[in-house]
């Protein structure tokens, strides 16, 4: 590299614009910390006195727990499902090439581009339609069809790093279609799988539109902090907003270091 | 590659199939049925009647509404990308491959962190009495009324697309031949052109595409413009909200949809043509 076009001003201005940038991406989960623990009524500065009231009072409020229990339950089933799904979708990428291949890959993978108004829209009137709207199960079958995407998208990834050899030399030595499978495919994507459960239970824990419109009374916690947001201005929101930052960042942090270390193994197996 | 459908194929590649038809396809597809049907004391009865179309159409709302939605993605979709331009340069080119490494862990996760509550609390720092107005009440400064404005629901845009379009600016940046600007520079061309005609037309397709997911987005979002920017004028996101949540209006709200497909359909196209055109050469 020469010289040329180098000043120490722009490199640091431009270090300067990244940490700027993470700034204004992570000021609103920090505010949300913040003022959670804050005893002032309104936020504001100066911050008032330290306290956790706002924590006793969203952990004294039934509702929160039932919106909790729900999006437990529906989250859990969706990661499950959607990771069964989407690991299947990512094999038959991998390994088939048949008619029609372009559309099953596009009903793979379009439904998170699809604005979730329009699909809250579509699910409410279509599952209403076939009785299903208004429960649990209604937020879990809208849940899949946008987080299977996410899951067959990582393993699909993982996949691509295997060799497709590795599987034909398994049927050679003598090993069934399914055998291989078992002993072969799914071993190696592992990581990925881990990967996809935490990610998709991550998007299925943050879902509020799709879940406001076909949920009913069976409100995931989300759409609590919905109904919250359009009755008062309450620090509540904050305790509870802090509890699912933690929450859906834990899990992709989780996923995350699965999704980097899986590709380190792999570098590290090739060098070899 | 064995070609026989048998049934270990069938269980990994039907499941999905049937799960994203029933669930995916007949919704969006009964969306369209569903806006020839009509409402009789706020009933909803099988039709083929076009009444819905030829009200919505007619409703000069409806076409503010439209016109605005699509000015506020447009103007999203392009302060995003310039914002977010430097960010991904920065990290492409100037990170060594451990910090960028990091960058990239800690873009991914707002992305999957909730839009919802961090758009609750940019309230806190845009309200009257907010962080901003108590900092400028510090130094003597009159507060400003920062929410329900345009530029509060354009901070609801930016919290929504600014990770996935560095993200996607970044995996295109990154690809970029780089003796490519390494010969630029020893031609003794400046940082600036530079970056204007070798970087940013190597990577046209991925900024283009991140582009695109910032209208796509911006253009679907009913939270900022409701929270942020205060719900008045109204957006078409909110008008299927608010026609869907009062009376059984449904088959209008899906004409709203409807539009929105098309117009997203439309501009998807538009933009991945622009993104390839001259390309394969």
């Amino acid at each position: 590299m020469n010289n040329f076009n180098r000043s120490k001003f722009v490199e640091f201005g431009l270090r300067f614009y990244i940490l700027l940038s993470f700034g204004f991406v992570f000021a609103p989960i920090a505010a949300s910390f913040v003022f959670s623990f804050n005893s002032d009524r309104f936020p504001s500065i100066p911050l008032g006195s330290f306290s956790t009231e706002w924590y006793q009072a969203v952990a004294t409020d039934p509702l929160v727990w039932d919106g909790l229990r729900n999006t437990l339950f529906v989250g859990f089933i969706v990661s499950v499902v959607s990771t069964i799904l989407g690991f299947g979708a990512a094999y038959t990428d991998f390994r088939y090439r048949f008619f029609g291949k372009s559309v099953y890959m596009a009903l793979a993978l379009l439904p998170p581009t699809i604005p979730v108004v329009i699909m809250g829209l579509a699910m409410l009137a279509y599952l209403s339609r076939i009785n299903l709207s208004g429960q649990s199960i209604s937020v879990i079958i809208s849940h899949i069809v946008i987080c299977s995407p996410f899951a067959m998208a990582i393993t699909r990834l993982r996949l691509s790093q295997m060799d497709p050899d590795l599987e034909a030399a398994a049927w050679n030595l003598g090993a069934s279609e399914w055998a291989a499978m078992r002993y072969v495919i799914v071993p190696f994507a592992l990581p990925a799988i881990f990967g996809a459960l935490f990610i998709t239970m991550a998007v299925s824990f943050d879902e509020f539109a799709i879940s406001w419109f076909v949920s009913g009374l069976n409100e995931t916690l989300p759409v609590k902090v919905l109904g919250f947001l359009q009755g008062q201005v309450s620090p509540r929101i904050n305790a509870i907003g802090t509890f699912v930052f933690v929450t859906s960042m834990t899990l992709v942090i989780i996923a995350q270091i699965l999704l980097t270390r899986q590709m380190r193994d792999t570098n590290i197996v090739a060098k070899d | 590659m064995r070609k026989r459908i048998t049934l270990y194929s069938l269980t990994f590649s039907l499941p999905l199939l049937l799960w994203q038809l029933v669930f995916f396809v007949f919704p969006l597809a009964f969306l369209v049925a569903l806006s020839f049907w009509t409402v009789k004391n706020f009933r909803m009865e099988p039709a083929f009647d076009t009444i819905n179309w030829v009200t919505m159409y007619g409703r000069s709302v409806f076409w503010q509404s439209y016109g605005l939605t699509l000015a506020l993605a447009a103007g999203a979709s392009v302060l995003t990308s310039i914002l977010a331009f430097p960010c991904s340069f920065a990290i492409a080119f100037k990170l060594t491959p451990k910090m960028r490494q990091l960058a990239i862990f800690m873009m991914v996760i707002p992305f999957f962190t909730s839009y919802l509550v961090r758009v609750y609390s940019w309230q806190i720092f845009l309200s009257d009495n907010g962080i901003i107005n108590g900092l400028l009440g510090l130094t003597g400064l009159e507060p400003i009324g920062m929410l329900n404005t345009v530029f509060a629901t354009m901070i609801g845009y930016l919290t929504l697309c600014f990770p996935l379009v560095v993200l996607l600016q970044l995996f295109s940046l990154m690809f970029i031949d780089r003796t490519l600007i390494e010969a630029a520079h020893n031609l003794r061309c400046g940082r600036l052109r530079t970056v204007f005609e070798v970087v940013i037309p190597s990577a046209r397709v991925g900024l283009v595409v991140a582009a695109l997911f910032a209208f796509i987005l911006s253009f679907g979002d009913f939270v900022s413009p409701v929270y942020l920017g205060g719900g008045d004028p109204t957006t078409l996101s909110i008008l299927i909200t608010d026609t869907t949540k009062s009376g059984q209006q449904w088959p209008r709200a899906a004409v709203i949809a409807l539009t929105m497909i098309g117009t997203l359909l439309a501009v998807a196209f538009a933009a991945i043509s622009f993104a390839y055109k001259g390309r394969g050469k």
